[in-house]
């Protein structure tokens, strides 16, 4: 074992609790925003470190793994370039007044205990922790939804927070049942929870048990996901509170639910008398994807629109994780880091379009890229991305899920299919008017940040070009170990 | 052999018990109604749980049961009453379905969780198998009042009441790790968020804290 790699954990853990508690006393705007987004980056590179130290063998609290690490260094950039973001965003919401300088230092702080949350998740190997994880950085975003204070900030917090709390119980009550099916095998006590140990002796749990624990699960961290009868706080969440937010929530916040329910899935595969998860996934999936289809045409509201989105492709990782295979998986892992980034570049889009016409109604913008060729460009090609045209990176992956179910089940290829070209349609409806016709609103300059928009929309360009060999052999090999 | 038998008498009746308390939610239309019948759930809990520490010499779980006992029984329900005097809350709860329906609908979940766990959990241990068996039916009856009710306070009292669920469920499983953490992380969740942020910022623009009030500000304007 060597120190370096402890180390690099814990560097991911503890800048975002460092920071967090600086960033809750420091007074100001610019510096706090700066120490963000250095901390931000700080901890990109420590979960970049992680590719080159020597791994820790799993203890019973941490675990990194070939999978984990796919999350955590996609994590730790998203939430790096949201950080540039939000600096900029932030400086026009205190201009406006919409915050005041003592929201701001919680909402610096809860930032990084969010992200800190999130990283927790990702590295736990105790299915107690992950759940705990889970729950710190849901509660933060609850906290920051509602920290704009207004009628419609406090119900979408309010909402977030009723339903989160169900999904957080049924999560606990599923987390228990796997303890229950484990004890026998694995003895009482701490071990009984560690997800490594599980894994191994998974084939000799009572399968009854395992099934039912597997459906509190997911409907607990599914309720997270934002699947389609679980995603009534989503589309509020995403559109009361601050872009930055949203951009997490949709880019992050999701992933971490995906990846606890995939770790589930994989210990219920384990098991060859429990139900297949795929199945259910399937089908849970697919009710997201046309379910938020439809729902796409009738929004009046920018970033509702993308958080429906969220929905519909949340609804197709979750289709390829659920169809399963090297092929599926390998898809439903590319689109979903393919998803994360273009969807926070739109958000980022969306939330400085937002501020420089000071509202969120579609049928009040129009034109952008006439008044704001960057933003109106930037977003017209973060819309063509996540609508899945070629030759962008999401094109790429929801072709390789689409072919290989054509290949085992072409009437859900088909049902799929009918639920792409469903969101495509309204998603190209809105954007011809929001990005082109006669400017209405406000034409003032814009004081954007297009850096972190731009960079992830290129890396989204590149991948649909070419995907580099050895990402590709990693992202192959994960796919296997998805089962 | 007979020390067996009484300890799984008296973990069954305190389990039943509580669903029977949560029943006895179901119907209650006043707010300090229901805060007291909260109170006896959580005291009833904070009971079941020391006689689990007991029977399974497990002493952390004293804590579990203590903070049911100082927290959950006492300092909620108390802060709890305070607000609901100091905003003026209505106290008359305003369900959003009747009594009868909402029981009938009580008796289905208890029916269903039974049959559920004592089906799949044929294999393990009977204490365990019925805690949880109860456990399922407390988590699922706390859903409903969230379900049934408008009023932000009693959703509050759903929620916590479907939380001592989860104690119990968590406690009744032998040697789980991590109780008393979740039980103390539940805690500071609900008096940190429920008391603290919601109630009193909900106070401070709205006139009521009736959720449906805030369904007017729905986003989703034409």
């Amino acid at each position: 074992m060597s120190p370096g790699s402890f180390d690099s954990i814990a560097a991911v853990l503890l800048i975002p609790n460092v920071s967090a508690a600086l960033l809750a006393v420091l007074p100001g705007y610019r510096l706090p925003a700066r120490l963000n987004v250095v901390a931000s980056f700080a901890t990109f590179l420590a979960a970049l470190s992680l590719f080159v130290v020597d791994r820790p063998p799993p203890g019973p609290y941490v675990l990194v793994d070939d999978l984990n690490i796919v999350f955590i260094v996609l994590n730790t950039f998203v939430g790096f370039t949201t950080s540039i973001f939000s600096a900029s965003y932030i400086a026009h919401e205190l201009e406006t007044g919409r915050l005041t300088p003592r929201y701001l230092r919680f909402y610096h702080a809860m930032y990084q205990i969010m992200m800190f949350g999130m990283n927790l998740a990702f590295v736990s190997n105790n299915i107690g922790l992950m759940w705990v994880a889970v729950e710190i950085a849901t509660l933060t975003t609850v906290l920051m939804v509602g920290i704009y204070r207004t009628h419609a900030a406090l119900e979408a917090a309010w909402k977030y927070f009723i339903l989160g709390s169900v999904g957080i119980a049924f999560a606990l009550f599923g987390t228990i049942l796997v303890y229950m099916a484990a004890r026998p095998v694995v003895g009482e006590g701490q071990d009984g929870m560690v997800w490594t140990l599980l894994i191994q002796h998974a084939a000799n749990f009572d399968p009854s048990l395992l099934n039912v624990a597997f459906i509190f699960l997911l409907l607990g961290y599914g309720t997270k996901v934002g699947l389609a009868p679980l995603h009534a706080w989503l589309p509020d969440a995403h559109a009361e509170g601050p872009t930055p937010i949203s951009a997490v929530l949709s880019g992050l916040l999701l992933n971490v639910a995906l990846y606890a329910l995939l770790r589930f899935k994989i210990l219920l595969a384990a098991n060859p008398d429990a139900i297949a998860p795929g199945p259910l996934m399937v089908t849970i999936g697919l009710v997201s994807v046309v379910f938020a289809a439809f729902m796409l045409y009738r929004r009046r509201d920018i970033k509702r629109l993308f958080a429906y989105s969220s929905i519909e492709h949340m609804g197709i990782i979750v289709f390829a994780f659920g169809m399963g295979g090297p092929l599926a998986n390998f898809a439903g892992l590319l689109h979903m880091v393919m998803h994360s980034l273009t969807k926070s570049a739109i958000f980022y889009a969306v939330g400085h379009i937002s501020q420089i016409k000071g509202t969120q109604r579609i049928s009040r913008i129009r034109g952008l890229t006439v008044t704001h060729p960057a933003l109106g460009w930037g977003l017209v090609m973060g819309v063509v991305a996540i609508a899945g045209l070629p030759p962008l990176g999401i094109f790429m992956s929801e072709f390789l899920v689409v072919t290989s179910t054509f290949a085992r089940a072409p009437l859900l290829a088909i049902i799929l299919v009918f639920g792409l070209l469903l969101a495509f349609g309204a998603l190209t409806l809105r954007l011809t008017s929001v990005a082109f016709g006669n400017p209405r609103g406000s034409k003032a300059p814009a004081e954007a940040s297009y850096v972190p928009m731009f960079a992830h929309l290129s890396l989204v360009l590149i991948a649909g070009i070419y995907l580099p060999t050895p990402l590709v052999a990693w992202f192959q090999h994960v796919a296997r170990l998805l089962g | 052999m007979q020390m067996h038998s009484l300890s799984f008498d008296v973990s069954h009746t305190l389990a039943g018990s509580l669903v029977l308390i949560s029943f006895m939610m179901l119907y209650q239309d006043r707010l300090y109604s229901l805060l007291n019948v909260f109170a006896l759930h959580a005291l009833v809990l904070a009971l079941s749980v020391a006689w689990q520490a007991y029977i399974q010499n497990a002493p952390h779980l004293y804590i579990t049961a203590a903070i049911a006992l100082v927290f959950k029984a006492m300092v909620i329900p108390f802060a709890l009453h305070r607000i609901v005097r100091q905003l003026g809350i209505h106290r008359d709860i305003e369900a959003a379905v009747g009594v009868g329906p909402t029981m009938l609908a009580g008796m289905a979940l208890v029916a269903l969780s039974m049959v559920l766990m004592l089906r799949v959990t044929a294999e393990a241990d009977p204490l365990a198998r019925e805690d949880l068996a109860f456990a399922l039916s407390v988590v699922l009856l706390g859903l409903l009042v969230m379900v049934t009710r408008r009023n932000a306070v009693s959703q509050v009292v759903g929620f916590m009441s479907l939380e001592n669920g989860l104690v119990l469920a968590a406690t009744g499983a032998k040697g789980m790790p991590l109780v008393v953490e979740i039980s103390v992380a539940f805690s500071i969740l609900i008096a940190f968020i429920v008391i603290g942020i919601f109630l009193f910022r909900i106070r401070e623009r709205f006139d009521s804290v009736d959720v449906s009030a805030l369904d007017d500000f729905r986003g989703e304007q034409r």
